[in-house]
């Protein structure tokens, strides 16, 4: 599928407009609900780390720690995406398996238009800004658990913003942008070949959408674990 | 002109297309007649290029069709028209989008004159005020009508209909047959039509094939299959009460 996916290429001027109308369906789609999910998961991070840590002798600047290396290296690039699986992987699945059963793809084949590349490469271009869209989760999960932090009267706005500041790591941000881009041709792949490759009616769509959602969130895991274990252990 | 050599498809071990030969003649409706799950639909997959064979060749106007070679089979794809039983008309298109669609893909056409070829074709067709419609905003019998609009849109040199009346009423069906035979004619195409509807047979049917479990078992025309002596033909042909009471008042009269 990936071989054919970037072969025999759709002309120019109609895969630019496929490319914005993926860009606008999975990117932009989704900016609210990522934002939403961040903003609510940053300030629940801060919150559980604030109570966990009563003791007076520990620095108030451990909240904003805690919250940042949470956020930025598995709240954001990880659980996002495993949402996102959810999300755009059901969509992506869907919309092509609806096309499969309603022999839209088989017209494109008998067309002469190499349905792969019509289909799944401007996905795969599209989810090119997903590390984007998790610059974002991470910008606003950290906003999250400073919200929750100051007005939840847990810690200090200084302490906070020391804390984020605090023992910062470039490495880690490569890391998760390393995560980011695996994840995001995951989420771009694992859904289209279980919307094109299926068989059957309106009930195996669904059964589909389901399918697509454990395979992409379970491979988003072990990559997960794989990258971890590669990058920083 | 598309001339089929012995060819053969197989799913698991079992023959569902077998053995069959068979010439599709241009300027005429071929129509490949059969009950269900007799072959007919692989048969045009077959002719399609959607399937490999197990066996034998497919020749358009004497060139055979090799889907290895990929300049060959995407120049003679533009020249192939088809008509699927649901339409397959793309759900996120206007139908005038849906229709400008080969021409966005395969002509150098500007916008103005691919919406000047897409209203000829509309107009063809008879087709009124649903160019900016969604497919799930038309009728059945409309959607047939663009589908047929799409496939003519680029001038095809052959034409594929897959049950093109089914889930049609009696009324539109007979319309949606008549309008293929017109074109067939009107743009000298080879028209391929799978059918079990033996209204379109006497409608439309220059040329018949006769499908029973993978094989050919008979080729005519339409005024041949109703004299025809074959009882596995006479048992599909005469299924209907309607026919079999068409066969009685010929044979008293």
């Amino acid at each position: 599928m990936i071989k054919y996916t970037f072969t025999k290429f759709t002309k120019w001027s109609v895969l630019k407009k496929l490319i914005f109308q993926e860009i606008d369906d999975l990117i932009i789609g989704s900016i609210g609900i990522v934002a939403f999910m961040s903003f609510l998961i940053g300030g629940v991070v801060a919150i559980q780390t604030a109570l966990a840590i009563e003791n007076p002798f520990l620095p108030g600047n451990l909240i904003g720690f805690a919250t940042r290396q949470s956020v930025v290296l598995e709240f954001a690039p990880t659980l996002i995406s495993i949402i996102m699986a959810g999300k755009v992987g059901s969509f992506i699945t869907s919309s092509i398996g609806t096309m499969r059963v309603t022999e839209q793809i088989d017209a494109l084949e008998v067309m002469g238009i190499n349905s792969f590349n019509y289909l799944i490469f401007p996905k795969i271009i599209s989810l090119l800004l997903y590390p984007f869209l998790i610059t974002l989760a991470m910008f606003l999960g950290i906003l999250g658990g400073y919200v929750a932090t100051v007005y939840g009267g847990f810690s200090s706005s200084f302490d906070f913003i020391q804390g984020i500041q605090l023992d910062f790591k470039v490495f880690h941000i490569i890391y998760t942008y390393i995560k980011t881009i695996l994840f995001a041709f995951v989420l771009a792949t694992i859904p289209s070949y279980h919307g094109f490759f299926m068989k059957g009616g309106a009930l195996e769509v669904g059964k589909a959408s389901n399918i697509s959602f454990v395979w992409t969130s379970s491979v988003i895991i072990i990559i997960n674990f794989i990258v971890t274990q590669l990058l920083l252990a | 002109m598309i001339t089929v050599n012995k060819i053969s498809k197989s799913f698991d071990g079992v023959k569902i297309i077998d053995d069959i030969s068979a010439v599709f003649d241009k300027g005429k409706t071929n129509l490949i007649i059969g009950q269900s799950g007799s072959g007919k639909t692989v048969l045009m997959k077959c002719l399609l290029g959607l399937l490999d064979l197990d066996n034998g060749e497919i020749l358009y106007a004497g060139k055979k069709f090799q889907k290895d070679n990929i300049s060959t089979i995407s120049n003679l794809r533009k020249q192939i028209g088809m008509v699927f039983q649901g339409s397959a008309l793309f759900d996120s298109m206007s139908v005038l989008d849906n229709i400008i669609f080969p021409l966005r893909m395969f002509s150098d056409k500007t916008d103005s004159e691919m919406i000047s070829r897409a209203k000829e074709v509309i107009k063809r067709v008879d087709l009124k005020d649903v160019d900016s419609k969604f497919p799930s905003e038309i009728s059945g019998g409309m959607k047939k009508r663009v589908a047929i609009a799409r496939a003519i849109v680029l001038n095809p040199k052959y034409l594929f209909c897959d049950e093109p009346n089914s889930g049609l009423d009696p009324k539109t069906a007979i319309i949606i047959d008549k309008l293929i035979q017109e074109i067939t004619v009107e743009y000298d195409i080879t028209t391929v039509i799978n059918t079990h509807d033996m209204n379109s047979v006497m409608e439309i049917g220059d040329k018949i094939i006769f499908l029973i479990g993978g094989k050919k078992i008979w080729e005519g025309s339409k005024h041949e299959i109703l004299n025809t002596d074959d009882k596995m033909i006479n048992d599909f042909v005469y299924s209907s009460e309607l026919f079999k009471k068409v066969k009685l008042t010929q044979q008293k009269s």
